[in-house]
């Protein structure tokens, strides 16, 4: 149990990685640090859940159904573990939703645009998760404890959705023209928003987020890492990437590519991406028609 | 003609069923991610995978005898041709009070069938069944716990009317003597069933949006 | 209500505390702990409890501010002493 620390033995503390756990004491602005970044999370995983649901409904097999609603009840299951962290931590699970429903806090930029095709599903699957599962591992040494230890719940439940993904692309792959052509048109629509994911490269020094060691890796580290583990696996399927200007320098090993728009990323996640409105219109209704269960439910404790 | 094959009316009862729970399966999916709460959501999501794990196993048996594979089975036929009951057709999401009355009058119903396809004469088939009732277990368990809270809270109403109204289609789910028992154990008077013999208009659309990717290529893996 | 779940990885292992959920009763908080701690058969057995029942005792046991290492592996150095004992055990006769 930490005594009282104020907000620069705090920083010192977990900067040598020393961690903080649940009720301990902390600063105002570590807490809100912490709300913050992991209530963007859990709103993420809600979010996330939408664009894949409507293929569950789809899915040209039985095995992919299957599979398909495995991974997205995982995804609310994480939302489950992340918001109880979030509660613990001073704001309630309703709290949460009634912002994220009212478009008051964010979500990531990649669940804001539609799903189109069945080759969505596999690039979803596959590189948005992948996108994501490197955020993940490197949370695993988050200085919160509580959310460092749902980490590890998260990114071992995790561990087959990217298999699925590229399962459900090597199928198309090896299958007719048609279904190569829509992974392709996949590829194409989702490599904007896939770069930007990461985030802009701010500096490790002016990220307060990377300062409390909530983050411990920079955007562009996360990014670079991407690019290095998924580009040649794209490029192996005969796949093409498009950003004619993407390169890895073979001598430092850093990849170059094609500036992301920033202006499109902070315009998505204000809540202006082409899909937002739909999905937040969603979650409002059925939060709604489904109020008197939670009142008739939850209120009574039995 | 092959000693072992199953008789037809079997072979009919395993493919109504498997239907049964692929489409309950669909509508239970439809709630995933916007169920009442989380904790919920996670469970409902691993009821609709039962179902349609069920119905895999179930379509598996029949394709072997009619030799064909279970996709097929369960995409590649008409509208027309499954044999669903109109209980399993009736989309009822958003409305929570309505999913769970059919849940628990379907659980109690499938208790019943798989209760009787475990004596049955054709050895897979009784073994399948056995399987499937030890899963029911906990579907059972959840459809219960739910009926009973929400009898005992304020929106008892609710859920009675719910019961109420798709009565007839539960007990439409079985035939003859099962439906008796259905009776007992819901502890209701039969009334005049909803059977098999017409589907509902529910399950066309229902059917076109889930064959949709299958059939945009003919013939292609997935 | 918030329970807390203690699972059990493998038999014979302790139960360690797994995370929380909201139920309203035993009966739920039952269900809900299987799906969130046992669907990928992650768990051998789970404990439930109501989260006002589990207690953080802090400071677990005042017990270092005078010296015990007589009830400590290194409160014992028997090199000097096993020295002397083998080399008069040398020096008698046999």
């Amino acid at each position: 149990m930490l005594e009282r620390l104020n907000e620069e033995e705090l920083r010192a503390h977990v900067q040598k990685g020393g961690q903080v756990e649940a009720g301990d004491p902390m600063p105002e602005t570590y807490r809100k640090a912490l709300v913050k970044f992991i209530e963007m999370h859990g709103n993420s995983e809600l979010m996330g859940v939408l664009p894949e649901r409507e293929w569950i409904l789809r899915a040209p097999t039985l095995q992919r159904k299957l599979a398909l609603t495995a991974k997205v009840q995982d995804e609310v299951g994480h939302a489950q573990l992340i918001y109880r962290v979030v509660e613990d931590l001073g704001k309630p699970r309703e709290a949460c939703l009634d912002d994220l429903v009212a478009g008051k806090t964010k979500f990531h930029n990649v669940f804001h645009y539609p799903t189109k095709t069945w080759g969505d599903v596999g690039v979803i699957a596959w590189l948005v998760d992948a996108a994501a599962i490197i955020s993940q591992k490197a949370l695993l040494k988050c200085s919160y404890a509580p959310y460092a230890r749902i980490m590890k719940k998260i990114c071992w439940e995790e561990s087959f959705h990217i298999l699925h993904g590229r399962d459900v692309v090597l199928a198309m792959m090896t299958g007719t023209d048609e279904q190569r052509e829509l992974v392709q048109e996949a590829v194409d629509r989702w490599w904007g928003p896939l770069m930007q994911f990461h985030g802009n490269p701010i500096p490790a020094e002016d990220d307060p987020m990377f300062q409390w060691r909530i983050k411990s890796q920079a955007n562009e580290d996360a990014r670079q890492q991407f690019l290095d583990g998924y580009v040649p696996q794209i490029r192996e399927l005969g796949l093409t990437i498009p950003d004619p200007a993407l390169v890895k320098d073979e001598e430092t090993g850093v990849w170059s590519y094609t500036e992301p728009d920033w202006d499109e990323l902070k315009h998505v996640v204000t809540g202006h991406g082409p899909a937002t409105e739909r999905r937040l219109g969603l979650r409002r209704a059925s939060r709604e028609e489904t109020a008197w269960v939670r009142r008739a439910i939850l209120a009574d404790a039995a | 003609m092959n000693a072992q094959a199953p008789p037809r009316p079997e072979l009919d009862v395993v493919l109504a069923f498997a239907d049964d729970e692929l489409v309950l399966g669909w509508r239970d999916s439809e709630w995933t991610g916007v169920a009442p709460f989380l904790e919920e959501d996670v469970a409902f999501s691993s009821i609709a995978q039962g179902e349609i794990g069920h119905a895999r196993a179930l379509y598996e048996l029949a394709a072997g005898e009619l030799g064909t594979d279970a996709d097929a089975l369960a995409f590649d036929r008409s509208p027309g041709e499954y044999r669903c009951a109109p209980l399993v057709e009736l989309r009822l999401v958003r409305d929570w009070a309505r999913t769970i009355a059919r849940h628990w009058l379907y659980e109690t119903a499938d208790a019943v069938r798989v209760a009787a396809l475990m004596e049955s004469g054709w050895p897979e088939l009784a073994g399948l069944a056995a399987k499937m009732d030890r899963e029911e277990t906990y579907h059972r368990m959840h459809a219960r716990m739910w009926a009973d809270r929400l009898r005992a809270s304020a929106e008892r109403e609710r859920f009675e009317a719910a019961v109420e109204e798709l009565w007839p289609a539960a007990l439409g789910l079985l035939e003859g003597q099962q439906r008796a028992r259905l009776c007992e154990l819901v502890g209701r008077e039969p009334v005049e069933p909803v059977g098999r013999d017409e589907h509902t208009d529910e399950l066309a659309p229902l059917w076109e949006e889930m064959t949709m990717v299958r059939r945009s290529i003919p013939g292609a893996t997935w | 209500m918030i329970w807390e779940v203690f699972r059990q990885e493998r038999e014979g292992q302790p139960f360690q505390h797994g995370g929380s959920i909201e139920a309203p009763n035993r009966e739920f908080a039952e269900a809900y702990a299987i799906e969130l701690y046992g669907r990928r058969a992650e768990s051998v057995a789970l404990w439930i409890v109501p989260r006002d029942e589990v207690r953080e005792v802090q400071e677990p046991y005042v017990a270092d501010v005078f010296d015990r290492d007589y009830r400590r592996v290194d409160g014992y150095s028997l090199k000097t002493r096993l020295k002397e004992a083998r080399e008069r055990a040398g020096a008698a006769p046999a």
